[in-house]
């Protein structure tokens, strides 16, 4: 095996320049990688972290994913056929019933925490400014047990939502459309027609970009007032002490109860859906960084191995198996693999650590100072292993060829 | 003719090249070398020599006919088994030196004992440099392929044929592009591998007068070997 390395490094080294710009072209797949890798997972660890942090893990919302039974097929029973003509849909009052049962049922379990709202469209108005929001009643107790909207307040308190008579704490963003911060007064319309003035009592900045620009949060009886559903409650959110668990958690409590639950990674499915997106453009970007670097390395073998021809038939001439030619000529493919790899390594810490160290602002699903960064070791694993499947793949054919070779095919040619 | 057991031996070796127009190469041929002899093939240009070779050192398989090393049937010996044999037990020397160019001169000496293992790098060193020293090349052990004349290159491939002290030496035209003084040594040296040392040595050569060097000549003609005391009738005995 020593032997084979030696020749195919004096053979790599006569073609230096070839070998050169093969070794650049893995170094530019593996350095990619670890630089997009390192750039998108961090900025998607960063979202799911956020979103677990600060959104309930599922929503008990007042919907159902099946349409209700109908009312002719209630009384003929569910094995009947039934043929409805110019039904009329039995009306759910919206809400959920029994929801302080529900919720009761729901914090009795182990590692739950509920709180009951009620959300509905509102408008506010300030000055000449109107801007449409989601009103979310809560109490401001079990709020905390669910969420930190609490920690995410900028100015103000949860408390205060008590102190005074109406009050309201805005998202930044929302806050800012508005024109209004801490201790406006604003007017608060329901979609029935009832207008209140409410005063800004706090502002929350989550993060993430749809919550700071649309949710304003009330006490919950207020918001019952505004939006005209006094007693009503749409909405449980949960929160889970395992966040991972969410969705076979809120499947269980769907059967259970009946109402549409959406855990939070069904609320961000089109969000993980991107993110899918994504990782797949990665991965078919930097495959195809490493397919040129294949080219090249599969260039570079077959040059060497098409000049070599006469040294394959001296080689075997000695006594040289096909196995040994064949172990020569797919070394200098890991050679370059390797060298590559090692390079690659190098320029994609550079990277990240340049990445890193950039500062700015961008506003997408969510707010970030710079990129978010995720380093693991487990980058340079996943492109070291491509880098070196990719040469051995590459140097495999040309080796192979060049070890098959008939010596005496050669001589003959040569003489 | 030697009575000892032959180290190789041809049996009605016939090598057709397929193609378009089919080439008979080598044509029912029968021959064996023993040890101690030292074998002198002659004939014109094309008239088969090289091909034989191939033949005789187990590079190539006959169409038909059976190459016999050592008393067994090459034909039923896999790649690797013919490899290791011709690792071990042969040296070739071919019309144009062949030296590895990436290599120097010692290590391309050293190249085939370190393939087989048998002697640690520093005996297989010292064993080249001996065999450099045999060849009248001990001061240009240190130097590259590149940097010697044509002749001490061919020199370096005999020390590089002898390696792993081969029981039988092939050499296609060794002399080919040597002074008459470098390939009289050149002819020594095989006759003194033959003689003193008991193995067996076939050389091509074109040289009738170092070809008389030899312990038996066998003339080939048109494939075929022809008996070398009379050539036939018509044809130049001086071959190409
Ligand atoms: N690739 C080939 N295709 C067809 N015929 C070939 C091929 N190579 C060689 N031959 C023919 O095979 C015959 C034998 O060739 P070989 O090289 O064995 O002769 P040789 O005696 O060694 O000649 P020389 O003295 O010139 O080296 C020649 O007639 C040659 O024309
Ligand atoms: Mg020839």
């Amino acid at each position: 095996m020593r032997l084979a390395l030696e020749l195919a490094l004096a053979q790599l080294l006569r073609r230096r320049r070839q070998g050169v710009v093969s070794v650049l072209g893995v170094t530019l797949g593996v350095g990619f990688f670890i630089a997009m890798a390192a750039m998108m997972q961090g900025f998607q660890r960063d979202f799911v972290a956020r979103v677990i942090d600060v959104q309930p893990h599922v929503v008990v919302k007042d919907e159902f994913r099946r349409r209700p039974a109908q009312a002719a097929e209630l009384a003929a029973g569910p094995r009947a056929a039934v043929e409805l003509r110019g039904e009329k849909p039995v009306d759910e009052p919206r809400g959920i019933r029994g929801a302080r049962a529900i919720a009761a049922a729901l914090g009795d379990m182990p590692g739950v925490a509920v709180a009951p709202n009620l959300a509905g469209q509102v408008f506010l108005r300030y000055g000449t400014r109107e801007v449409a929001a989601t009103l979310t009643g809560i109490d401001p107790e079990a709020e905390r047990r669910v969420g930190n909207l609490e920690r995410d307040l900028v100015d103000g308190s949860l408390d205060a939502l008590h102190a005074v008579a109406n009050g309201l704490v805005l998202g930044e963003a929302l806050a800012r459309k508005l024109g209004a911060r801490s201790g406006t007064t604003l007017s608060l319309a329901g979609t029935q027609g009832v207008v209140l003035k409410a005063k800004v009592v706090g502002v929350f900045r989550t993060g993430i970009t749809s919550l700071d620009t649309s949710v304003a949060y009330a006490l919950l009886a207020k918001a019952q007032v505004v939006l005209e559903r006094p007693n009503v409650v749409n909405q449980l959110r949960l929160r889970l002490v395992d966040p991972e668990g969410a969705r076979d958690f809120a499947l269980r409590v769907e059967e259970r109860f009946g109402y549409r639950s959406e855990s939070w990674q069904e609320s961000n499915a089109n969000v993980l859906g991107i993110f899918v997106i994504q990782r797949a453009i990665m991965y078919s970007t930097i495959g195809a960084i490493l397919v040129v670097a294949g080219f090249g390395i599969f260039n570079v073998v077959s040059t060497v191995a098409w000049e070599k021809a006469r040294d394959i038939a001296i080689l075997k001439s000695i006594g040289f198996r096909e196995r040994d030619i064949l172990a020569v000529f797919l070394l200098q493919g890991l050679l370059v693999g390797v060298a590559g790899m090692v390079l690659g390594w190098v320029l994609g810490f550079l990277i990240v650590a340049f990445m890193g160290s950039l500062r700015f602002e961008i506003e997408g699903f969510v707010r970030l100072q710079g990129f978010v960064l995720h380093r693991t070791p487990l980058h340079y694993a996943a492109s070291g292993a491509f880098a070196l499947a990719t040469s051995a793949l590459a140097a495999w054919i040309p080796a192979r060829r060049a070890a098959r070779a008939d010596p005496v095919d050669i001589l003959r040619g040569a003489t | 003719m030697s009575d000892r057991a032959p180290i190789v031996a041809a049996r009605g070796v016939t090598r057709v090249l397929g193609g378009a127009v089919p080439a008979t190469l080598v044509r029912d041929v029968d021959m064996e070398v023993a040890a101690g002899e030292f074998v002198a093939v002659t004939g014109p240009s094309g008239s088969g020599k090289s091909s034989l070779l191939y033949l005789l050192g187990l590079l190539d398989r006959p169409t038909r006919g059976r190459v016999l090393f050592d008393g067994v049937d090459t034909a039923g010996l896999g790649g690797d088994a013919l490899a290791a044999l011709r690792l071990a037990r042969m040296g070739f020397v071919f019309q144009f030196h062949f030296l590895l160019p990436e290599l120097g001169v010692l290590d391309n000496v050293a190249l085939p004992m370190r393939r087989l293992g048998r002697l640690a790098a520093a005996g297989a060193e010292a064993r080249a440099l001996g065999l450099l020293a045999r060849l009248g090349l001990a001061d240009h052990a240190r130097k590259s392929p590149d940097q010697l004349s044509g002749g001490q290159r061919q020199r370096v491939a005999i020390a590089r044929a002898l390696a792993n002290d081969p029981v039988l030496i092939l050499a296609d035209e060794p002399t080919g592009n040597l002074d008459s003084a470098s390939a009289r040594l050149v002819f020594d040296v095989f006759a003194s591998l033959a003689a003193e040392e008991g193995r067996a040595v076939v050389v091509v050569t074109h040289d009738e007068e170092l070809a008389r060097r030899a312990t038996r000549r066998l003339r080939m003609v048109d494939g075929a070997i022809v008996p070398s005391g009379a050539p036939p009738a018509g044809t130049g005995a001086a071959g190409a």
